[in-house]
């Protein structure tokens, strides 16, 4: 048996889905030759840290009744320096324009030879050349399959399980909220802001939407696409990105009769790094509709290859970090 | 633009080549060639039927250099506009001169617009219309969109392309 010691930094919705999947999967990890050992769990308040293994249900209880699993005093780079383990599971909240909490966390663990998985697209989207030049010189190993698309395999499926293949090209819906908010345009003949005001209300929009539907995130997601399928070095700023705010319900009422829906659709490859509102057609298989995501991965052998679904949700994203646990440990 | 031609050829060797040469001098793509064998036309020659894609500039030369080959044209007939495409613009589509907005299309002479829905919901909201262009061929569809999008750039109009267009 392979005991991996892991902190998981973040113990917001993800970090807790994190949590519930290593309980729900305890038994099936350990048929597989590997226990999971939780040492520290750290939030915004502080820590908790047991070097023979902190009480996963206990935390999640106590994070349900107090807000909070903090016992100590102690951020994540702390942890990470102060507490041995070999790989740090990071889900703090996404900054796009500091890289927040988790670009200190992703340098902190490099520095001390730890590999890391994370579900942060802000570090990768402002430092990526630095964060795999860190993880190179450190040995360790650095995966981030929840950084796009939730659950849903795109920068495996390219890199290891189409190995070989020259990907052409990724194309699809990566933000669920604008997939929502388009859907449902159609649907109730409904103006942008009353559905946009309806997903604040389900939650499936942020109180502050300006990421989705301005194509944001959508844009964050490509440039990681684009410097982890394509080597390339790109940043925010080589993306043309339009958001879904002018869309008008008449417009997809229009385009419906002809045959399409519009859709917000993210596309990269190694010429261009674009984001705008896109008339697909009906049954096209990016036509998908609610809150899915769904991507086409256009291959030079292979041909075209699509993948859809959830986006985003805890369980959802903590699986693509459960198999890149598993990538990394397994065997 | 594609272009069918019906030619007849003599029924002695070579006669083939002497009729695909012009259309390769001029760069044109050849589509399909048939070649009615058993069909002798009261000449006695053989008809063969042509489909190919070429500059409209480029029409008349090879009409030309056939003839000058001794390959006798039958007929020759143009399909003109043979793309196709349907866009969306969203803005204030109609204050902005939506009719000057298909004037750039259509003067190009490659390009033109041939179906236009509009919505106007209300006067200060924004408009949206959906307009099908056809053009003569791909590379002439993609300038009249790159036209379009200096127009809705400098209209502040929102242009929703179909995916399968280089945005």
């Amino acid at each position: 048996m392979k005991t991996v010691c892991c902190s998981i930094l973040g113990f917001g919705a993800i970090g807790q889905g994190v949590a519930e999947v290593l309980l729900k999967k305890k038994e099936y990890l350990e048929n597989i030759g590997l226990e999971v050992k939780v040492v520290a769990v750290v939030d915004s308040k502080g820590a908790t840290i047991n070097p023979e293994g902190v009480d996963l249900a206990n935390c999640l209880a106590r994070k349900r009744t107090d807000g909070t699993v903090a016992l100590e005093n102690l951020s994540g780079v702390e942890v990470i320096q102060s507490v041995a383990h070999d790989l740090v599971i990071e889900t703090t909240p996404t900054n796009i324009r500091t890289g927040g909490a988790g670009l200190q966390n992703m340098f902190a663990a490099f520095q001390t030879g730890k590999d890391v998985i994370t579900s942060n697209k802000g570090p990768l989207t402002l430092k990526y050349r630095e964060l795999m030049e860190a993880a190179k010189v450190a040995g360790s190993h650095f995966r981030f399959e929840a950084t796009v698309g939730g659950s849903m395999p795109i920068i495996n499926l390219s890199n290891e399980v189409l190995a070989g293949n020259k990907v052409k090209s990724v194309k699809g819906i990566l933000n669920g909220t604008c997939n929502y908010i388009l859907t449902r345009m159609l649907e109730e003949r409904a103006s942008y802001n009353d559905i946009l005001a309806e997903s604040m209300q389900l939650g499936i929009a942020e109180t502050d939407p300006t990421y989705d539907v301005e194509g944001i995130d959508t844009a964050c997601k490509l440039v990681i696409l684009a410097n982890a399928i394509f080597g390339l070095d790109a940043t925010y700023s080589d993306v043309e990105v339009t958001g879904i705010t002018k869309v008008t319900p008449e417009a997809l009422e229009m385009a419906y009769e002809r045959g399409h829906v519009i859709k917000l659709i993210g596309e990269v490859s190694r010429e261009r790094i674009h984001v705008a509102p896109r008339l697909v057609p009906i049954n096209h298989p990016l036509a998908v509709g609610g809150t899915l995501n769904v991507a086409s991965v256009e291959t030079e052998l292979a041909g075209e290859i699509t993948v859809t679904g959830k986006g985003a949700g805890p369980i959802e994203t903590a699986s693509a970090i459960l198999s890149d646990l598993i990538a990394i440990y397994g065997n | 633009m594609r272009v069918s031609m019906d030619i007849e050829l003599k029924d002695v060797p070579g006669q083939m080549l002497l009729a695909l040469q012009p259309l390769s001098e001029c760069k044109a793509n050849l589509i399909t060639v048939v070649h009615h064998h058993q069909k002798r036309t009261p000449r006695k020659t053989v008809p063969v039927k042509l489909v190919l894609e070429t500059r409209p500039e480029s029409i008349e030369t090879i009409k030309a250099k056939l003839e000058e080959n001794g390959i006798r044209i039958v007929r020759v007939g143009e399909h003109r506009f043979r793309e196709s495409i349907n866009v969306v613009l969203i803005g204030h589509v109609v204050h902005t001169g939506i009719q000057d907005t298909i004037d750039e299309i259509d003067r190009t002479g490659f390009a033109e617009v041939v179906d236009l829905s509009l919505s106007m919901p209300g006067i200060n909201m924004l408009s949206s219309a959906l307009i099908k262009i056809d053009a003569v061929g791909k590379e002439d569809l993609h300038r009249a969109l790159s036209i379009l999008k200096e127009v809705s750039a400098k209209k502040d109009l929102l242009m929703v392309l179909p995916i399968d267009i280089q945005a």
